[in-house]
């Protein structure tokens, strides 16, 4: 089929859109979410969408295919694809251009593709319902190829399994084998790699830069500078629906013009960013002109000294067996795990998904039995003893789940939560003046006290939820994720926030999570997990500073870095 | 047990203001598309019914002044007019009257079948949705048992054995109504047990029942209102249908099941000794199941 679709233009670019706004009748007071937009993509180009939720980058990104939700009022001058006036297009036009000149790549995989087909299909889906093989077994041939070009090892046998049988970084090299099967020549990829680890991440960013290689382009929608800064040519930095920075990728992310972009960066948190209060970081004047970023944080208050041993973990090893239905493969999911806490000490541990952090934390936690080894709890036994028996020492040993809203009961008011936890009787002024203190300590007032959480942003909730921990006056709180699902900068007030409480009051802290930034800018000592093993552990800075085992340095190697990303382009250049 | 669409709310927080001030949800676009809401007539009907319902119930002599058990035999089967808006039956009793004080019967029984169903249902359902899978298996087969008699067939059994009346009749649907509300009761504990805020209340050193009390009954429990209203309306059907069969109260009570019966000898000659309390059957069962299924809609995931 030759329309003007398949004309690959190589100068003129493919989509060049000035002055978009989109709104919704309705919403939004009938102002429009996003307004005055600019955006130009040329083949072999990566233009990268930055910002935090909700501002409006998602949307924006959808506008170019008309998919931008029901009911969405759009309007630009000029809106042009592929050199045509995309303000003409009718329903039937935006469908051939789907697939054929632009591609979708979706965050979630699993959702995204269909349950019942086949990942072949599909792929396969794509090529011939536009109609481009008509012949079945260049269809065939042109899937695989498709498939083997992202990177999926024996396309042959791939193309056979539905999207549940495979891991999540197939999945989403699948899901870009559907977005490029009718070789578009835009790629639009809506946080292609947020729920991928850095390993898996790293692939898939290799697989989207292959594709600019071979003339796409990429528009690339991001809360990760890091991930940007590796791959895109030009930023546009984002906010409240408004286009806040943009430019080349160097020129944005050395030379942050807007305050807002340097916020952004300063608030990522690394080892340089140890010891100091993340929210707090401004940039020296003067020291814009300059390549490298100089950076001034306020420091924390000063750490105390790390003392007597308050958890103890043991030798502990813990494997589950499938249901029949699967065959009863028993599964080793810990094995051999020992580590201590001193109070006042923060550990980390970090590791990949499915290398046993979570088990590990609830067998801390006593909600899961080990089945070797022993888990000391203040010098006393706690994984050995029957539950009645913790239940004493309960208190001692607190929790900050990674979604906080989840863990409120959906009746109870803040008050409610952060006083469930509050030891002892009292009177109720009393406990009412605690919980006000409490919530003071987390950067909350009293007018909280009535709110429902649900009415709470996330950063609130997951404040509430480090209130309530700190009501049990506990001596270890164990942190499973607990900003992974905030914004860049509302991390790191919730991240300088447990940083200065942990200094201040001396709680022991046991912090989870698969960020390697956070772990260094907070954790003191840092335990490396993979396939339930620790594999490699000690102080934060020998650890990942000069990671010994292979498995550690390969993940250090994974994890975007703003500085890093921006060295590797001028050596590509 | 996750719910990854409530963070999606976070909104950009300025750069020079505390987080505090930019608490505000951000409505999804869709939640607002279609403009004003529609005002919803069948809805607003049906609450009016049942606010008369339940007022004729408490206080049927405000509609009428006639007696419902004293008829004029003189003045048997006239039709609907200005001196007896629903007509008179055989005996000369005013059907307007009849049907307004059989409000009573009705509703008295319908709730206290569907009390009866619930109490029995929240206990069973509950005990289901516990981690035991041997007392799961025995009182999720004992619904099963029960759900696969007919309603109105296994209400007739149970009423057989009871012997007839008010009470016994009651207890009859309530039991026909046990797999219904149990099952729900189940799943919704089963949904609860293993929320994370049942966890979280572990790791505070509840005991197992501090947990139940506090956490876990209260939020199976607010989606019973949901239910009962749901449910009420074909309660009533079947009790007006034990009625029609004799099992119910008895002749001369104006129950509407009962004036059914009554009115098939005449029905020939005299449509609306029976047209006008089967209306009525008809209307209350619709009334209720409108406002249930509305409240069922509107709450829907809310209650997880």
């Amino acid at each position: 089929m030759s329309s003007v679709w398949s004309q690959k233009d190589r100068v003129a670019p493919i989509v060049e859109v000035r002055g978009l706004s989109i709104g919704f009748a309705g919403a939004n007071g009938g102002k429009p979410i996003v307004t005055d937009f600019d955006l130009t993509v040329s083949p072999g180009e990566c233009v990268a969408l930055v910002g935090e939720s909700g501002s409006g980058k998602s949307i924006t990104a959808r506008s170019l295919l008309n998919l931008a939700g029901e009911g969405a009022r759009t309007a630009a001058h000029p809106f042009e694809i592929m050199g045509r006036d995309a303000r003409s297009f009718g329903e039937a036009d935006w469908r051939k251009l789907r697939g054929t000149v632009t591609g979708l790549v979706m965050q979630d995989a699993l959702v995204s593709l269909d349950p019942l087909r086949t990942i072949g299909q599909e792929v396969a889906e794509v090529i011939s319902s536009h109609r481009i093989l008509t012949d079945p077994g260049a269809i065939r041939d042109r899937t695989l190829e498709t498939l083997g070009k992202v990177g999926i090892p024996n396309p042959a046998d791939r193309a056979l399994q539905y999207a549940h049988q495979l891991s999540g970084g197939l999945r989403q090299r699948a899901l870009i084998a559907s977005a490029i099967a009718a070789d578009p020549d835009l790629i639009i990829a809506d946080e292609p790699t947020t729920s991928l680890d850095v390993t898996v991440q790293a692939q898939v960013l290799q697989v989207l830069a292959e594709r600019i290689r071979e003339g796409a382009g990429l528009l690339l929608i991001s809360h990760d500078l890091a991930v940007v800064a590796g791959i895109a040519d030009r930023v546009i930095v984002m906010r409240n629906g408004r286009v806040v920075d943009s430019g080349p990728t160097r020129d944005v992310l050395t030379h942050p013009r807007h305050p807002y972009t340097r916020q952004l960066i300063a608030a990522v948190p690394s080892g340089q960013s140890r010891g100091s209060r993340l929210a707090s970081a401004r940039f020296e004047p003067g020291a814009v002109d300059t390549t490298a970023l100089a950076i001034v944080r306020e420091p924390l208050p000063q750490r105390q000294a790390a003392g007597a041993v308050v958890l103890e973990v043991e030798g502990i090893a813990k494997s589950f067996t499938a249901p029949k239905a699967v065959g009863r493969t028993k599964s080793v999911v810990l094995q051999d795990i020992s580590f201590d806490v001193r109070a006042g000490e923060v550990v980390g541990i970090v590791g990949e998904s499915g290398s046993g952090k979570s088990t590990c934390a609830k067998i801390v936690l006593g909600l899961l039995p080990p089945d070797e080894g022993e888990v000391r709890l203040l010098g006393e036994p706690w994984s050995s003893v029957a539950e009645a028996g913790r239940r004493r020492l309960r208190r001692k040993l607190q929790y900050i789940p990674q979604d906080a809203l989840s863990s409120f009961d959906p009746r109870y008011r803040v008050k409610d939560i952060v006083a469930e936890n509050l030891p002892g009787s009292g009177s109720r002024g009393a406990r009412r003046e605690r919980i006000v203190s409490l919530l003071d300590l987390v950067g909350l007032n009293a007018d909280y006290l009535d709110r429902l959480p649900r009415s709470l942003s996330g950063g609130q909730r997951q404040r509430v939820s480090i209130a309530r921990a700190l009501a049990a006056e506990p001596s270890i709180i164990v942190c499973d994720e607990p900003v992974s699902a905030l914004d860049i900068c509302i991390q790191a007030q919730v991240l300088d926030l447990l940083a200065e409480l942990q200094s201040r009051l001396g709680t022991a802290l046991l912090f989870i999570s698969h960020d390697l930034g956070v772990i260094e800018h907070l954790c003191d000592r840092v335990l490396v997990f993979q396939n339930g093993r620790i594999v490699e552990q000690g102080a934060t800075e020998d650890v990942l500073g000069r990671p010994q085992h292979a498995y550690t340095k390969s993940l250090l190697a994974s994890v975007p870095d703003i500085q890093r990303g921006l060295r590797a382009d001028v050596a590509a250049a | 047990m996750t719910a990854p669409s409530h963070r999606a709310f976070d909104t950009a927080v300025p750069l020079d203001v505390p987080e505090d001030l930019a608490g505000f949800e951000t409505p999804h676009p869709s939640a607002t598309i279609g403009g004003p809401r529609r005002v919803r007539l069948g809805l607003i009907l049906s609450g009016v019914f049942v606010a008369f319902l339940i007022a004729a119930s408490i206080a049927p002599s405000l509609f009428t002044h006639f007696d419902p058990l004293v008829g004029d035999f003189s003045e048997g089967l006239k039709p609907p007019g200005w001196a007896h808006l629903f007509g008179t039956d055989r005996l000369g009793r005013d059907v307007f009257a009849r049907t307004v004080f059989g409000t009573r019967y009705s509703l008295l029984i319908g709730f206290g079948g569907v009390a009866v169903g619930l109490g029995a249902g929240i206990v069973l359902g509950i005990i289901a949705g516990q981690r035991n899978r041997i007392l799961d298996e025995a009182v999720s087969r004992l619904f099963d048992m029960l759900s696969s008699f007919p309603g109105v067939l296994l209400a007739m059994l149970i009423v057989t054995f009871l012997g007839q009346g008010m009470l016994n009749i009651a207890i009859a649907v309530g039991i026909a109504g046990i797999p219904k509300f149990g099952r729900v009761v189940r799943a919704q504990t089963q949904l609860i047990r293993d929320a994370d805020y049942v966890t979280q209340a572990a790791i505070y050193g509840l005991s197992r029942w501090q947990v139940f009390i506090r956490h876990v009954l209260p939020n199976v429990l607010v989606a019973i209102p949901i239910i009962a209203t749901v449910y009420i309306g074909s309660t009533i059907l079947i009790v007006s249908g034990l009625s029609f069969l004799g099992l119910g109260p008895q002749p001369p009570t104006p129950e509407w099941g009962v004036m059914l019966a009554e009115s098939r000898d005449v029905l020939r000659v005299a449509w609306w000794p029976g047209v006008f309390p089967g209306l009525a059957i008809t209307a209350t069962v619709i009334a209720f199941s409108v406002i249930g299924n509305h409240l069922q809609q509107r709450f829907e995931g809310r209650l997880a």
